[in-house]
């Protein structure tokens, strides 16, 4: 119960950290706040992508939304999984395919089936490079072929690398955007490199709207 | 009359002006629905919480008044930032900016330290942060770069702590009311502001400079800084002045307020953005609200300073 307390406590004060030092809009260019099922899949520039976009959603559907992150980082230590585990109630996932106990897709897919949407960030890893996005992996595929039925919904977060680039430990305040796109949705029969170039047009073209 | 039933007069009035002009606002939406009249409505609701905070700052007296400015120029900062920064070598120089000069220049002016904070931006940031840069990154654009960042510190930081700083000045007979000026002051840039925009909807013509705004006209322009002298003037008992100091004062920080917002329309043309940001619903970012008041403050602060104060 106090537990409980504490990580509603801590994720509002993280949120407000948040709002304090990005200023996050939100843009719902493709698709409206609303309550629904969805899988928000985003590009990943920072530690603090599904923190913002967490952060932007309405109290309604952030209740519902659980991010998908890497057990590997998230159970590192108390504070960590306390914040993984309590505030965000992450989806965690290991990254490291000899050390799994549990297969991701399965993970994932169990926790739609309990009714969560899901946050996640199918480049795989943190994008520190010059190109926008990098290849999706194959992991939003598998999640789509398994439950066809849900909205897919590319999230651009924008100008958060800048914010705190590769080895800074200060953030630097700027203003962040928040793009929601139009849901896409597996096609009958489309193959996987066919639907993940889609996906990653999806993302790019978001990309182009915010201003 | 006190310094407190001035004040109360003051916001009196403000709040019946924005009464009328909420209802204005909505008869217009109804009668003509379309972009220009949510907007229109989306500025005077904006209106309302930026009173009320103002309002809330001065009952907490200077502390307040200085906490407000030093977030306000937190966003500012943020703003302005977010159209110009490029490089990550400067990232330290630019954290610093926020987590060091902007909060000691408050702090300063807090502390009533005029001798300091007068020079912290001016001069002892403006030899600190390039040798930070220098230290960090390479030459590439290091001239424009370190430029770029001290106009974003004198603009958005040294500036407006101008107007807290009004509170500290010791003018006989005016002990205790220093938060008047600042209501003064405030009242009368905002007020040109919006009656430059009234002007220029009703009767502007002749664009000021076609290639920075198009919204600018010599008729708003005329029109705003005319009407805002004379309220000004007309509210001189709310100020150490008589009637003339105090239009003539009103005439110099209208003026000032509408170059100021030239100004900052150029750096927002080159950019190629409209507004500086979004945060104040209709009017668009901190700055946008505020230009007037960055280029009205500091000078209205040393005029004043120097004819009416002891130090």
């Amino acid at each position: 119960m106090l537990r409980r307390l504490a990580a509603v406590v801590a994720g509002e004060a993280i949120a407000l950290l948040a709002r304090f030092l990005t200023a996050p809009r939100a843009i719902w260019s493709g698709v409206a706040p609303e309550a629904g099922q969805r899988v928000y899949f985003a590009n990943h520039t920072s530690h603090g992508d599904f923190v913002l976009l967490w952060t932007v959603l309405p109290p309604a559907l952030r209740a519902a939304t659980r991010p998908v992150a890497a057990a590997d980082y998230w159970l590192q230590s108390g504070l960590r999984r306390f914040i993984g585990r309590d505030v965000f109630d992450a989806v965690l996932i290991d990254r490291r395919p000899e050390m799994r106990t549990e297969d991701p897709v399965a993970q994932m897919v169990a926790a739609l089936d309990a009714g969560a949407s899901l946050m996640l960030f199918p480049e795989g890893r943190r994008n520190d490079g010059t190109a926008p996005l990098l290849p999706l992996k194959s992991g939003l595929f598998h999640l789509a072929s398994a439950r066809p039925g849900i909205d897919l919904v590319p999230v651009w977060i924008g100008n958060l690398d800048k914010v705190l680039p590769r080895g800074r430990m200060v953030p630097l305040p700027l203003a962040c955007t928040v793009t929601f796109g139009a849901p896409i949705r597996l096609a009958a029969g489309e193959a996987r490199d066919a639907f993940l170039a889609r996906a990653r047009a999806a993302l790019l073209a978001i990309a182009e709207v915010q201003t | 009359m006190s310094g407190d039933a001035s004040l109360f007069a003051l916001f009196t009035g403000v709040f019946l002006l924005l009464a009328l002009a909420t209802l204005a606002a909505e008869a217009l939406a109804e009668r003509r629905p379309g972009p220009v009249t949510a907007n229109l409505r989306a500025r005077v609701a904006a209106w309302w919480v930026m009173v009320v905070l103002l309002g809330l700052a001065f009952v907490f007296g200077r502390t307040g008044v200085v906490l407000l400015f030093a977030l306000v120029s937190f966003a500012a900062l943020r703003e302005f930032l977010t159209l110009i920064v490029r490089s990550p070598a400067d990232h330290h120089a630019l954290v610093a900016s926020f987590f060091v000069v902007l909060p000691l220049q408050y702090l300063l002016v807090w502390a009533d330290w005029y001798g300091l904070y007068s020079v912290l931006i001016p001069v002892h940031a403006f030899l600190f942060l390039p040798v930070v840069s220098a230290l960090r990154g390479g030459p590439r654009g290091f001239l424009g770069r370190v430029a770029e960042t001290q106009w974003a510190l004198m603009i958005c930081v040294y500036c407006i702590s101008h107007v807290p700083a009004l509170l500290y000045l010791e003018i006989p007979g005016f002990e205790g009311r220093g938060v008047l000026l600042v209501a003064w002051l405030i009242f009368t840039v905002q007020f040109s502001d919006v009656m430059q925009y009234v002007w220029g909807k009703l009767a502007g013509r002749r664009p000021m400079a076609p290639a920075l705004s198009p919204a600018k006209t010599w008729e708003g322009f005329l029109g705003g800084v005319g009407t805002a002298t004379v309220a000004g003037a007309l509210l001189w008992w709310l100020t150490p002045f008589g009637p003339l100091p105090a239009g003539l004062l009103a005439l110099m920080v209208t003026v000032m307020g509408a170059l100021g917002g030239l100004v900052l329309s150029a750096v927002k043309r080159d950019r190629g953005v409209k507004d500086w940001g979004h945060l104040i619903g209709g009017h668009g970012g901190v700055l946008d609200r505020l230009d007037s008041v960055i280029f009205a403050a500091p000078l209205f602060f040393h005029v004043v300073r120097y004819l009416w104060s002891l130090r």
